[in-house]
């Protein structure tokens, strides 16, 4: 994780719509091939579900990381 | 000289914004201390949750249709000459017919639209009621449907986000009015792992699937239709067949947001609270063509409309402002042609979505009409 460059980071702390999943899914539509995006969510159910999404459909997970009382997921698009 | 005051766009979160800067610099405008110019692409105004109800004949177009000219306070100038760059860096908006139109407060409000080339063979294969073409074409192909499997399926980013339940629960309701649907097949699809991203909404609309019998399948992301097969393939490796197929497609942002380098598929990087472009305090961002990961809805822009025209007309009375969004938005749910429920929610507070009731629905009636009231900055 240390030198893996972060791109983009969505704020997604307290947004109840469209939330956090969906703004990973709308990065990894729209940026480029090796784009790092990092979603900070509020919500712990990203841990698990963003992983598990970007899983289903082939792209890197980079790391989860829970930061105080919100989490980190990076993830590179890489298709 | 007068302090000019540039809007871009003349949708919900434009209008607004415009008509309360009107009133609020009211005597600054009648002295010539100030000039409101905006900048639209069309000299008619459209009322977008409208589509909804074109699509299943419960409003005509012309009632969802209202000229630009006569929404506007009549100190506010207003030119139908599509803004081709906006140059933050010498506050200056230049337009199709060459004129440039320079600022000391700019309104970004150059809304969303619909971009279904970018699925492979969604264009040709798919139905939209994200336009008033669309949605009429829609109507029609409903009409002459005799039955077969609707799917209904949702592209990332996409504004209103409840019209995907709102348009299934609709459709329930219009094929049952019909007696269809011992021949119809509803089958819902969903980018994330739920019914919808607001996670009560979610909880409330599974049991009335279940009840209702519609077919569900979540994380579902449209990656490619088949138009001649009518075949939707999505990005997690599930093909669904299908007679009949409504989408909401991906969502960009204005052209003319690209083409001034003020962001990646029209979207800009917009504070949350000030709702100004970045380092830019002179320059503000409203409605869709933000880039805060929040609802793109109007009642979005009507709440940051209110906070922009505070913040313009503080800064140009007082010369400072205090005034923050909150994140506020209300959104009405229809859950049939009978009854609607509504959610309110903003940065702090999440959802908590009421039982569903006529009441309701009315009221949304209600509001489709009392909308032009918004739009003036009336209500």
């Amino acid at each position: 994780m240390a030198d893996v460059k972060i791109d983009k980071t969505v704020d997604a702390r307290g947004a109840a719509c469209p939330g956090p999943l969906m703004e990973l899914i709308k990065a990894m539509k729209s940026e480029d091939v090796g784009t790092v995006v990092e979603i900070l969510s509020s919500e712990k159910g990203t841990s698990v579900d963003a992983p598990a999404w970007l899983k289903k459909v082939g792209q890197e997970l980079v790391s989860v990381e829970q930061k105080g009382d919100y989490w980190s997921i990076v993830a590179k698009k890489i298709k | 000289m007068a302090k000019r005051i540039v809007i871009v766009g003349g949708g919900a979160g434009g209008t607004i914004t415009a008509n309360l800067l009107a009133r609020n610099l009211h005597h600054e405008l009648t002295t010539g201390q100030v000039v409101i110019n905006m900048i639209t692409n069309t000299p008619d105004h459209v009322y977008q949750p409208g589509f909804l109800y074109i699509v299943f004949d419960k409003v005509r177009s012309e009632e969802i249709v209202r000229k630009q000219r006569d929404l506007l306070d009549s100190h506010i100038n207003l030119f139908v000459d599509p803004a081709t760059k906006i140059d933050r860096e010498h506050n200056v908006v230049h337009t199709q017919s060459g004129k440039e139109y320079p600022y000391d407060f700019l309104v970004v409000a150059t809304g969303s639209r619909i971009v279904p080339e970018t699925i492979p063979g969604l264009a040709e294969g798919g139905h939209f009621f994200y336009t008033l073409e669309s949605a009429k074409k829609l109507r029609d192909a409903l009409k002459d449907f005799e039955g077969g499997k609707v799917v209904i399926s949702v592209g990332v980013p996409h504004k209103c986000p409840v019209a995907p339940l709102e348009i299934t629960f609709m459709l329930y309701d219009y094929f049952k009015h019909k007696d269809m649907l011992d021949k119809v097949e509803l089958q819902y699809t969903y980018p994330i792992n739920r019914l919808h991203a607001l996670e009560p909404v979610a909880n409330w609309a599974l049991p009335q699937f279940e009840g209702k019998g519609i077919k569900y399948e979540v994380l579902f992301n449209m990656e490619e239709v088949d138009p001649v097969k009518k075949v939707l393939k999505s990005m997690e490796g599930v093909e669904m067949k299908y007679d009949l197929l409504i989408t909401v497609p991906p969502h960009k942002g204005a052209p003319v947001i690209e083409d001034s380098g003020m962001g990646k598929n029209g979207w800009v990087a917009t504070n949350k609270q000030t709702l100004n472009n970045e380092s830019y305090t002179n320059v503000y961002i409203c409605g869709d063509t933000t880039d805060i990961p929040i609802s793109k809805a109007g009642s979005t822009a009507h709440f940051e409309a209110d906070v922009i025209a505070e913040r313009i007309s503080s800064q140009i009375q007082e010369g400072s402002t205090s005034t923050r969004y909150d994140g506020k938005v209300v959104c009405f749910v229809e859950t049939g042609f009978d009854e609607a429920t509504y959610v309110w929610f903003n940065y702090k507070n999440p959802p908590k979505p009421t039982p569903p009731s006529k009441m309701l629905h009315w009221m949304k009636l209600g509001y489709n009409r009392l909308y032009w009231l918004s739009a003036k900055g009336v209500l």
